[in-house]
């Protein structure tokens, strides 16, 4: 298992190398002086110059791309030109509520999709089928900007019931401590009434996010488990008289969310995406926030740096979802290890 | 009783048998209602985009025009979609906005399909080297979120639909390499491809005249299934202030720009955004009757 966890490691850290050299090429290879850029149209040739200076601009480009990189593995990003704060700072700073927000929207779709596609698959072509077609259907296509509208519009506006914008009440004078999580810290404090203001806060915005993911991984579900209930193993243990229930969610699950876990590993790069619109319409101050605005400013250091965290995201997630599907189903790493 | 899951029963119709496969893929598109609406609608985006200015009620909302009078009207028999902030008729505009999101779709895929589709051909039919480089390099290019991806290009290039195209060109080529590989990898150890080589064929006639006419049906279903993410992707961008400027009518752009009329002034943001929603439907219905008509996994 470890071995097996140790590979799939290094071959993402590869993928991470690669992603870091990829966008420090893009970054540089642009038309456009990055100096010129960072200060701005009013700024004068010797500015420029010190600027370039300062970034070393003028240095070979294997010389900046080792400097990067060197920086890169000491997690120095360069400064930002919009904040004039080092980028790892702001980005530190601002992913708390992103990483809140992505693990909330995330957690909502494992316990809403997989039961509900085992659901769907129990009365497969009932009226409970159909329904949940057209929902996961629905929940696909739509934009996450135009579900986060709609429902700002009818659960905020109209029925008053969620507060339109934000992550927390700044009236509660509350911060987050220990994990920089609300709704983790809320519990540590045991400040129920933080607690349930990050909660409503909360809840809309990663509704808008996780809809798309729930409506796939329902559809997968429900397929893989028709799929699994032909095995043979599984007409064995109701031959052998054990309850349906117990076949159906102890045996059938258990292979049959192998392919959902995969797909929602998978979504994950997507749903970081998703976070910048999201965040956007809910003014959550999260990286995303941060990514617009810095993208608007031209701000390089701080886009690049932007980019590279949300490729970590995805990274750390793949290999959980990695792990997850080690042990659940012994193949994946036998496979592995056998090599 | 206890409901009991039950594996899928093959529901090939005895009639089919009878027909060539023309027919049949014919007969099975028709019998599936989500395929033939998602294909109305698909047609009716389509038409609407080409026949924009005889259709539209006020062709000269999709400008840079205003009409004060008319401002933040409601949804009506004059006004359909109800009018902007400065008093520009939405459905029209949404019409127009039509054509934007399409020939973002066509200049995304006219390049990103092709590209990636030599480039799974060749990593599936060269194994070795040239497999490794290329399916690394997707790889990474998967890793990469793509609207963050595309941020970032648009925001070096400077926001623009032109930008907002390369931006989303250049992730979406992928998707095409990863499964033209995928389905070459299992064509290559069939009879034919043996054949080929042992006749003498060219690696070029191989692949573009063995190996490709294999992947047709895969293709034409995935852009059927992409044209609606492309749109979606290009009214992302837009809507974050990275894509199509105004006055353009872009779907995107009139999203966000209603939003700050929210909630008084509802369809402002609503009308188009649902226009978003019907088009990517459309799509979306489009290629899953596909899919099932010609019977390949995507």
């Amino acid at each position: 298992m470890l071995f097996y966890l140790a590979k799939r490691a290094i071959s993402l850290l590869l993928v991470l190398l690669g992603l870091a050299i990829l966008i420090f090429v893009i970054a540089r290879i642009v038309p456009g002086d990055p100096a010129r850029i960072a200060l701005g149209p009013l700024a004068t040739a010797t500015q420029v110059f010190e600027m370039r200076q300062e970034m070393g601009l003028d240095d070979p480009f294997v010389v900046q791309l080792w400097n990067y990189l060197y920086g890169l593995a000491h997690g120095d990003l360069g400064k930002s030109f919009l904040t004039s704060r080092p980028v790892m700072h702001d980005i530190m700073q601002a992913l708390p509520a992103t990483f809140e927000l992505v693990l909330f929207t995330i957690v909502l779709q494992v316990i809403l999709s997989i039961p509900l596609g085992v659901v769907a698959a129990i009365y497969r072509d009932t009226w409970v089928d159909n329904v949940s077609r057209i929902v996961s259907l629905i929940g696909v296509v739509t934009p996450g900007f135009v579900l986060a509208i709609i429902l700002q519009l009818v659960a905020s506006y109209k029925l008053q019931f969620f507060p339109v914008t934000g992550r927390i009440d700044q009236g509660l004078g509350y911060s987050a401590a220990h994990s920089g999580l609300l709704l983790v810290d809320s519990i540590i404090d045991q400040r129920w009434d933080v607690f349930g203001d990050a909660l409503r806060h909360i809840l809309l915005p990663s509704i808008a996010l996780a809809a798309g993911g729930i409506g796939q991984v329902m559809r997968i579900t429900r397929s893989s488990m028709i799929e699994v209930s032909g095995r043979d193993f599984i007409e064995a243990s109701r031959a052998n008289g054990i309850p349906e229930r117990v076949v159906q969610f102890r045996y059938m699950l258990r292979i049959a969310c192998i392919a959902p876990l995969t797909i929602l590993g998978l979504e994950f790069a997507s749903l970081i995406g998703n976070a910048f619109v999201v965040e956007f319409v809910f003014s959550w101050p999260g990286i995303a926030s941060y990514g617009v605005r810095t993208i608007l400013q031209k701000d390089l250091n701080a886009v690049i740096g932007v980019v590279l965290v949300s490729g970590v995201f995805f990274i750390i997630a793949n290999l959980t979802i990695d792990t997850i599907l080690g042990f659940i189903d012994p193949r994946n790493r036998l496979r592995e290890d056998s090599k | 009783m206890m409901p009991v899951v039950t594996p899928e029963i093959s529901t090939q119709h005895n009639t089919e048998r009878l027909m060539t496969s023309n027919q049949m893929a014919w007969f099975r598109f028709t019998r599936n209602p989500s395929a033939v609406i998602g294909a109305v609608m698909v047609l009716s985006v389509v038409l609407a985009a080409i026949f924009a200015p005889i259709l539209s009620p006020s062709p000269q909302s999709a400008g840079s025009f205003v009409d004060f009078a008319h401002r933040h009207h409601a949804p009506s028999i004059d006004f359909w979609f109800g009018t902007d902030n400065v008093g520009r008729d939405i459905f029209s505009r949404v019409i127009y906005g039509y054509r934007v999101s399409l020939s973002l779709v066509v200049g995304v895929l006219g390049v990103a399909v092709p590209f990636g589709v030599v480039l799974g051909l060749m990593a599936g039919y060269f194994a070795g080297r040239t497999e490794f480089v290329i399916m690394r390099f997707t790889d990474v290019m998967l890793a990469i979120p793509p609207l963050a991806m595309a941020l970032a290009i648009t925001a070096v290039l400077s926001p623009s639909l032109i930008n907002a195209m390369i931006a989303i060109t250049m992730l979406w080529w992928t998707w095409h390499t990863r499964l033209i590989y995928r389905i070459v990898k299992a064509q290559m150890s069939e009879d034919y491809i043996e054949a080929a080589k042992v006749a003498g064929a060219s690696h070029a006639h191989i692949m573009f005249k063995e190996l490709l006419p294999n992947c047709v049906s895969a293709i034409s279903v995935k852009i059927s299934l992409d044209a609606g993410f492309v749109i979606l992707f290009g009214a992302t961008l837009s809507f974050l202030g990275l894509g199509v400027h105004p006055p353009t009518p872009d779907l995107g752009t009139m999203v966000s720009t209603g939003s700050e009329y929210l909630p008084e002034f509802w369809w402002e943001a609503m009308m188009p955004g649902l226009a978003i929603l019907y088009a990517i439907l459309g799509f979306n219905l489009l290629g899953d009757g596909l899919r099932d008509m010609m019977d390949v996994e995507v």
